[in-house]
């Protein structure tokens, strides 16, 4: 018998449909592929119509700031000839505190000119805050869907402030407990109210975050000469990748690399009441990166705009101790207190420039804002009331859920490479999965998938052929 | 959060109500997650008087009429920062005891480690 969660998902095209304001059905050209730049552009903005959006919204153009005093840290223990320079977007000077703003003003701009009442968001990050703040300043009304508590109504200090910023700018909160349903009962609110789906990988969400991309490539060119030779990125679902890494390639910046950095929650299970808690970071983890990655189209809308595997050069993992720990020293050596989940990517360039040569460059290309419940010393206040072991030592003794370990000298701090090429290849299993039985990829799918994938048809075939094999 | 048992009508509150119970829940879940429904709690003005725990509905922020049972009066916010973390309380007396020597050095020399 269908449940009343299958009842509402049954009938979530339709109701995307009305919500999205968008077709998505005229982009699909075969059960795999679809035309993704078609789909990135159908909204008709030019990258100027952007800045110019984020401009009225407030939004954008935030402090580049070299951190020298970070750099001089990394040189103090790279060999000699090595270090590079390190540079972050203060995306925390945004308004509602985080580069999420830039997603939330394009559509919620495009919800004002579409005529619709309100918004809907299920999101527990800064997102929800940058859509109610946005929602604010138009007068939209807005609901935020988010995942809260554990069933015993405990919820991590770092979410209840999420819900508390989002109730500060005048959005409705609708906090539930652990379990992916949240998207069915945004799914039920669109439907009865009618407002406009403000989702995350909307191509408007995903349009706004180029504009971060641009700032970098235009400002690193005046302050260096050059755009930067790397832009580490924190990772969640892979939007931020996706349009920094689009915005970057924009300004001509392509000889840039890509790097995404995720905070390694390995083990850990996204829709379990027992994990739920036990986990340090909300968002910028792995077990929103890999699915996300390897699988797009999960997502709340019917194309997602966030492709990150397109642009991914490199995917550095992090452990919560490391973050914790360059959290405390960005704010005792750059007098830069922020959030930690913002600096994840940050852990991941310290760790990676001290391997690059002293004349590279690295941006981080995100801050977030901090605060009572936000800050690293809650988070670990809580992981410790939950059981979870913090101590000082080597972080190669990590343990998701079990033991944060706080790196006791910064020699310590060692991303670790997540393999790329098997993300393809689950990423390409995936899709083919989507597919009707017995479907045959054609000369077309191929190309896709190899766009797709940031790679070529012979890559993509031999994937295929060892995914037949097995 | 008030220590009230009551409010009247108008005051801001909370209600809780259960959105899916177990069987109705996706079907995907982790079993921890499965044998639990799914719970909802949302805030809104009271239209009625009520008691801790009496059926009631509000009006949310944005004017839509939630039905459940009262489970605070009045809720507020109390996160906080807590407590210094002691394995993080060195972080910083470290650091710039580790960038003076590295400046120094770099006054000293161009050899030094990480030199030119």
């Amino acid at each position: 018998m269908a449940t009343k969660f299958d009842a509402i998902m049954a009938r979530r095209g339709e109701i995307m449909l009305n919500a999205l304001g968008m077709d998505y059905s005229v982009f699909e050209q075969s059960p795999i592929a679809f035309d993704y730049e078609g789909m990135m552009s159908a909204h008709g903005y030019s990258p100027q119509d952007i800045v110019d959006i984020q401009t009225k919204a407030g939004v954008g153009n935030t402090p580049l700031l070299e951190l020298k005093n970070l750099t001089d840290v990394v040189r103090s223990m790279s060999a000699p000839g090595k270090g590079a320079r390190i540079f972050v977007k203060d995306e925390a000077a945004n308004m509602a505190g985080a580069f999420k703003d830039r997603r939330a003003s394009v559509s919620i701009h495009v919800a004002k000119e579409k005529g619709y009442e309100g918004v809907i968001a299920a999101t527990s990050g800064n997102y929800g805050a940058a859509v109610s703040s946005q929602a604010a300043r138009h007068g939209l009304k807005c609901i935020i869907c988010q995942e809260t508590f554990d069933s015993r109504h405990i919820g991590q200090p770092e979410i209840v402030e999420k819900s508390r910023i989002c109730e500060a700018f005048g959005a409705e909160v609708v906090q539930m407990t652990v379990g992916p349903e949240l998207f069915f009962h945004m799914v039920e609110l669109l439907d009865v109210t009618g407002y406009f789906a403000a989702s995350l990988y909307s191509s408007f969400g995903v349009s706004g975050i180029e504009t971060l991309g641009l700032e970098i490539a235009n400002e690193m060119t005046a302050l260096t000469g050059a755009p930067p030779t790397h832009c580490v990125i924190t990772h969640a679902g892979g939007g931020n990748t996706t349009g920094t890494a689009r915005g970057l390639k924009r300004a001509g910046a392509t000889e840039t690399q890509i790097i995404s950095a995720s905070v390694d929650l390995s083990g850990l299970h996204m829709a379990s009441d027992d994990d739920f808690n036990r986990k340090s970071f909300t968002t910028g983890h792995t077990g929103f990166g890999v699915p996300f990655a390897t699988w797009p189209d999960r997502a709340d809308v019917p194309r997602n705009a966030a492709r990150s595997l397109r642009y991914i050069d490199r995917y550095l993992t992090v452990t919560q101790g490391e973050v914790f720990y360059i959290t405390e020293a960005m704010s005792k050596i750059e007098g830069l207190e922020r959030g930690p989940a913002g600096n994840t990517a940050m852990t991941a360039a310290v760790s990676l420039a001290r391997d690059l040569p002293r004349d590279a460059t690295v941006v981080v290309q995100e801050t977030e804002y901090t605060g009572a419940g936000k800050h690293h010393w809650a988070q670990l206040n809580f992981a410790k009331e939950m059981g979870v072991e913090v101590r000082s030592g080597d972080p190669k003794d990590n343990a998701p859920g079990k033991v944060i370990v706080i790196p006791e000298r910064p020699e310590q701090i060692q991303a670790k490479d997540f393999d790329v090429a098997r993300m393809r290849k689950s990423y390409v299993r995936n899709t083919l999965k989507q597919a009707p039985e017995g479907y045959v990829p054609t000369v077309g799918d191929i190309a896709f998938l190899a766009a797709d994938t940031n790679s070529d048809a012979a890559a993509v075939e031999a994937i295929i052929a060892e995914l037949k094999e097995a | 959060m008030t220590d009230a048992v009551r409010c009247t009508a108008g005051d801001w509150v909370e209600v809780e109500r259960v959105l899916l119970e177990p069987a109705d829940r996706s079907k995907n879940l982790p079993p921890e997650t499965a044998d639990k429904p799914l719970r909802m709690w949302i805030k809104g003005f009271a239209l009625a008087a009520g008691a801790m725990g009496d059926a009631m509905t509000i009006e949310t922020m944005t004017g839509r009429l939630v039905e459940g049972t009262l489970s605070a009066i009045n809720p507020g916010y109390f996160h906080t920062f807590g407590n210094p973390i002691p394995e993080l309380v060195h972080v910083g007396v470290d650091l710039r005891a580790r960038l003076a020597e590295y400046h120094a050095a770099q006054a000293a020399g161009p050899t030094q480690k990480g030199g030119a």
